[in-house]
């Protein structure tokens, strides 16, 4: 071996003899492989972007490319008047159109400062919690659909169904309602259906255990996302995290609770967290136990919502409802818990116009998305499944 | 209303973290804006900012730990373009607060504030995108929304549309 | 002792009674001079796989899911959705045969065809019935564990030819699963084999036949049988890429793995060679470890149940059925368990399953040499 000299890659190092290359070293040092995860991949939850820098199946880096779903809310907002906003939220985050509704009416009336009649406020927790036991089914059973379970997928929609049929009895739509509008509701709830609603109660608790059952108490489950991407708290509170991912992460911080709105200090619940028993805490699996649990909380809050509800006598929906909303001048930012987290409204008016000079939507699912890159460093690509999809992103929400 | 009441007790902690943030750095703050909806204060010197930040999250008594959002506003009349941060303290302190910062319209700078929150670093990407406002010291200043090589900041008040993009006609 | 045992237990039926009696009787069948029997011989697996992988395989498994998952199903196309599987099949036959720019052609077509031939091969020695077999070979189970494979090359050429990342990381995650899933299925087979003392597919059913059926059976024959059959339908299950180990074709990860970029008919034979296989695996086991063709049903004094359901076509039907119950059990967990990670995948091959074939080995032959 009289000389070294390095071919390609420096993967292979060769020696001459009598003008022959001869390979004396494999190292195998491979090179890393652009993997483009998305926009048109099953488990992205719709058109989100990973750019994957892999190493075999290890991800060295993931990198969120958004932008496929943009349509341009905060321009569109900009040109319209307050209440025509309010079918423009519905599509931020279409599994809980509810829920946005309700911080966007929110955001409004701080600025307007009306106050809302009682029934108004109950009708609308009502229909957001029901809407969130919606929307986390979505998000446990596309879960389950990630790590390769069907079943539970199903059974999720099944329910999920009677909710928006529920949901669609009250505002004539299934996903989109445009149900609640600045100052009131577009209409009362249907006569009976506070009953229905508790039937669909009594169905829905013991197939929250069959859920549980099925999916959060199966090895491989819990297998799969034991120990996954976790999420320290500080680092979560620093990413600006919220909702079920920050609970996820140990920190005991619910907008319901901890910046009250609406009629929520009257209401008893539980504040989910992962109490690190079965889980480590911050890892995909509390995630998805602070789910499962929000659900049987939201049932509470549904329940005492009728019981507490005012009676629809003299009642009338739109009574509170300006005539002509035009906010005196002044900004707001106004949050409410959704699903997903903390979904904010930065409310901007002139005291002159009736439409908003800037209204931008802090989206919850944007900012949760933001940790992907850390969250990824060095998984798996089955792994990476796993937290995307613990992540629960929708992507009409990250790109607004 | 009980809601009014909360709200004026939060302004007033809002009132007493400014004033600690405004011993420490004086004439670089305008005065607080203490109104019931979202107190603010603008920061002048907007080239302090990354010291004044780093003072709101660290400080013992501030500890600024979570910014809710950070929102790109556009200022025509005064030819002005500017960011609006929320700030709390979750779940240690409970104060909020809101920081104003502007800079000139077109081709304006700010410190960026990505390196004390990691959220920052996507929302300013958005600000940048979609009005235009570069942030120093971010570590990937970037589109995130539009496209790579979309013409023009879209949040702007007189923005007009490209005529086409990679020969796809944009205006319908 | 085989052709005795045989017209003992089966009524005389169509072709007399001797082992392989049908097949023999095709082989000879010679029309014009061609060899016409062997052709019917070979189309014989051929057509049941078509058949069953119509009926049972798509629209059985469509209707199990369905029941499973608190749903109906196909509903639309005919009465309950029957026609649902022809309306498919014409869909499929019906659509473009799209072979990518960028993909090796030769490797692309080839593929579906390699996965096929390997699955069908290995119905040669499958005893469909004690007067049919294809191939009677002395080396029968050895044959079938080699010829199947033989899919990993199509696997391989499939994923390989696509020129489609997400296929190449499952023709590779494909490739390490079964090479490394067919050492614990072999282990546990040979077992089996132990237990029977040939390899001879029809010789291993009769040495089941006895009056009390399922008495008979290998799963009963020591205390331990049961770890090479528990062992060999796990591992059967990652080698047919069934869930919870469908790793190659995770549809969450990888898209559809290897045959992401397939369509048409060659998306068809790929689906058939999955039935094809997963029929096979299922009739392997069944013939190893629960009889094959035998009836199950023991004789109770005067109700000969055992004697009247024994027979050439009783042996078809009882392998059969006995194959689509292991199918069903894989249906069953398909809709049931989420899927494995790669590495626990091959964590559960080489830390648990592999040890646990070595120590059913040693028992087995411990068992087979000193229990009379």
């Amino acid at each position: 071996m009289q000389e070294l000299d390095t071919v390609g890659q420096g993967s292979v190092r060769v020696t001459r003899k009598s003008d022959k290359l001869v390979i004396v070293e494999k190292d195998l040092a491979t090179e890393q492989m652009v993997l483009a995860m998305g926009p048109q991949h099953p488990s992205t939850h719709g058109v989100l972007k990973l750019e994957c820098l892999t190493d075999g199946e290890v991800i060295t880096e993931a990198v969120p490319c958004l932008g496929y779903l943009h349509r341009c809310f905060e321009k569109c907002c900009e040109n319209v008047d307050y209440p025509a906003i309010v079918p423009y939220t519905d599509r931020l985050d279409y599994l809980s159109a509810m829920n946005s509704e309700f911080a966007y009416a929110m955001a409004v009336e701080k600025l307007l400062d009306i106050e809302i009649p009682r029934r108004v406020e109950f009708i609308r927790v009502l229909v957001s919690e029901l809407n969130r036991i919606a929307s986390h089914l979505v998000a446990i059973g596309t879960y389950g659909i990630d790590l390769g379970a069907f079943t539970p997928f199903l059974f999720c929609f099944r329910d999920r169904e009677i909710i928006l049929g529920l949901l669609e009895w009250a505002s004539g739509a299934r996903m989109l309602y445009n149900y609640i509008w600045i100052g009131g509701l577009a209409y009362d709830v249907p006569a009976d259906f506070l009953k229905r609603v508790r039937e669909f109660v009594n169905y829905f608790r013991p197939k929250t255990v069959e859920l549980n059952n099925l999916l959060t108490s199966n090895e491989i489950f819990l297998k799969r996302t034991h120990g996954i991407g976790i999420m320290p708290p500080e680092v979560a509170i620093n990413y600006g995290w919220s909702g079920p991912m920050l609970r996820g992460s140990g920190v005991k911080w619910d907008l319901r609770r901890n910046d009250p709105y609406s009629i929520y200090p009257e209401l008893d619940f539980k504040v989910a967290v992962p109490d690190g028993k079965n889980s480590v805490i911050g890892d995909c699996l509390s995630r998805h136990l602070v789910r499962a649990i929000e659900m049987e909380e939201s049932l509470k809050i549904i329940e005492q919502c009728i019981d507490k509800m005012p009676s629809s006598e003299g009642f009338n929906s739109r009574s509170a409802i300006p005539k002509r909303i035009r906010p005196k001048a002044g900004e707001v930012y106004s949050r409410a818990e959704n699903p997903r987290g903390e979904l904010g409204f930065y409310i901007e008016s002139d005291g002159k116009s009736t439409k908003p000079v800037r209204c931008k939507a802090r989206s919850s699912c944007f900012v949760n998305l933001s940790a992907m890159k850390d969250l990824s460093k060095g998984q798996l690509i089955p792994d990476l499944v796993a937290i995307i999809g613990s992540i629960d992103i929708v992507l009409g929400e990250v790109d607004r | 209303m009980e809601e009014g009441k909360a709200v004026s007790q939060s302004v007033q902690q809002s009132a007493a973290a400014y004033s600690m943030i405004q011993e420490q750095f004086g004439s670089a703050l305008s005065p607080l804006d203490a109104n019931e909806t979202m107190p603010f204060f603008e920061v002048v010197e907007t080239a302090r900012w990354v010291e004044i930040a780093h003072f709101m999250r660290d400080h013992a008594k501030l500890k600024f730990n979570y910014l809710a959002c950070l929102t790109g506003v556009d200022y025509p009349a005064e030819e002005k373009v500017g960011i609006i941060c929320n700030f709390e303290s979750l779940a240690l302190l409970g104060h909020k607060l809101a920081v104003k910062l502007k800079c000139q319209r077109h081709g304006g700078s700010l410190p960026s504030i990505s390196c004390l929150w990691h959220t920052a670093n996507w929302h300013e990407r958005e600000v940048f995108d979609l009005f235009g406002i570069t942030f120093a010291g971010h570590p990937e200043m970037r589109r995130i929304l539009c496209p790579d090589d979309w013409e023009g900041s879209p949040l702007l008040k007189d923005y007009k549309v490209q005529q086409s993009y990679r020969g796809i006609k944009v205006p319908y | 002792m085989s052709t005795t045992a045989l017209t003992q237990f089966s009524i005389p039926l169509l072709m007399g009674n001797s082992l392989n009696a049908w097949s023999e009787a095709l082989v000879g069948f010679n029309l014009l001079g061609l060899p016409l029997g062997l052709v019917i011989l070979a189309a014989i697996p051929l057509v049941f796989i078509a058949l069953y992988s119509l009926t049972y395989g798509v629209y059985g498994e469509r209707k199990i899911s369905a029941f499973m998952q608190d749903r109906l199903g196909p509903m639309e196309v005919g009465k309950w959705g029957l026609l649902q599987t022809i309306a498919d099949i014409l869909k499929l036959i019906q659509k473009e045969d799209i072979l990518p720019t960028s993909a090796d052609r030769f490797l692309f077509v080839i593929g579906p065809g390699i996965l096929f031939v390997g699955s069908f091969m290995a119905y040669a020695v499958l005893p469909f019935s004690p007067a049919f077999i294809g191939a009677s070979l002395n080396v029968g189970l050895y044959y079938a564990i080699g010829i199947v494979a033989i899919e990993v090359v199509g696997i391989l050429a499939a994923g390989w030819g696509s020129n489609n990342k997400w296929s190449l990381y499952g023709a590779v995650r494909s490739v390490a699963q079964i090479v490394s899933y067919e050492i614990p299925a072999s282990l546990a087979l040979l077992c089996g084999a132990m237990m029977a003392g040939t390899l001879d597919m029809q010789q291993i059913n009769l040495l089941q036949s006895g009056s009390y059926g399922f008495a008979h059976f290998y799963l009963f024959h020591s205390p331990i049988a049961w770890l090479p059959f528990l062992i060999y339908f796990i591992a059967s299950l990652a080698e047919v890429n069934r869930a919870p180990f469908d790793i190659p074709e995770a549809e969450s990860e990888l898209v559809a793995g290897y045959f992401t970029e397939y369509s048409g008919m060659k998306f068809a034979v790929i689906f058939l060679a999955e039935y094809g296989s997963m029929f096979m695996v299922s009739s392997i086991i069944s013939v190893v470890f629960l009889g094959g063709w035998n009836s199950p049903l023991p004789n109770l004094g005067s109700f000969a149940l055992n004697t009247w359901t024994n027979g050439p076509v009783w042996g078809a039907f009882w392998l059969i059925m006995k194959g689509f119950f292991f199918i069903f059990v894989q249906m069953w967990l398909r809709w049931t368990l989420p899927r494995l990670r790669v590495d626990q995948l091959m964590y559960l091959c080489w830390k648990v399953l592999t040890p646990f074939a070595f120590v059913s080995f040693v028992l087995t032959a411990i068992w087979e040499i000193y229990v009379p």
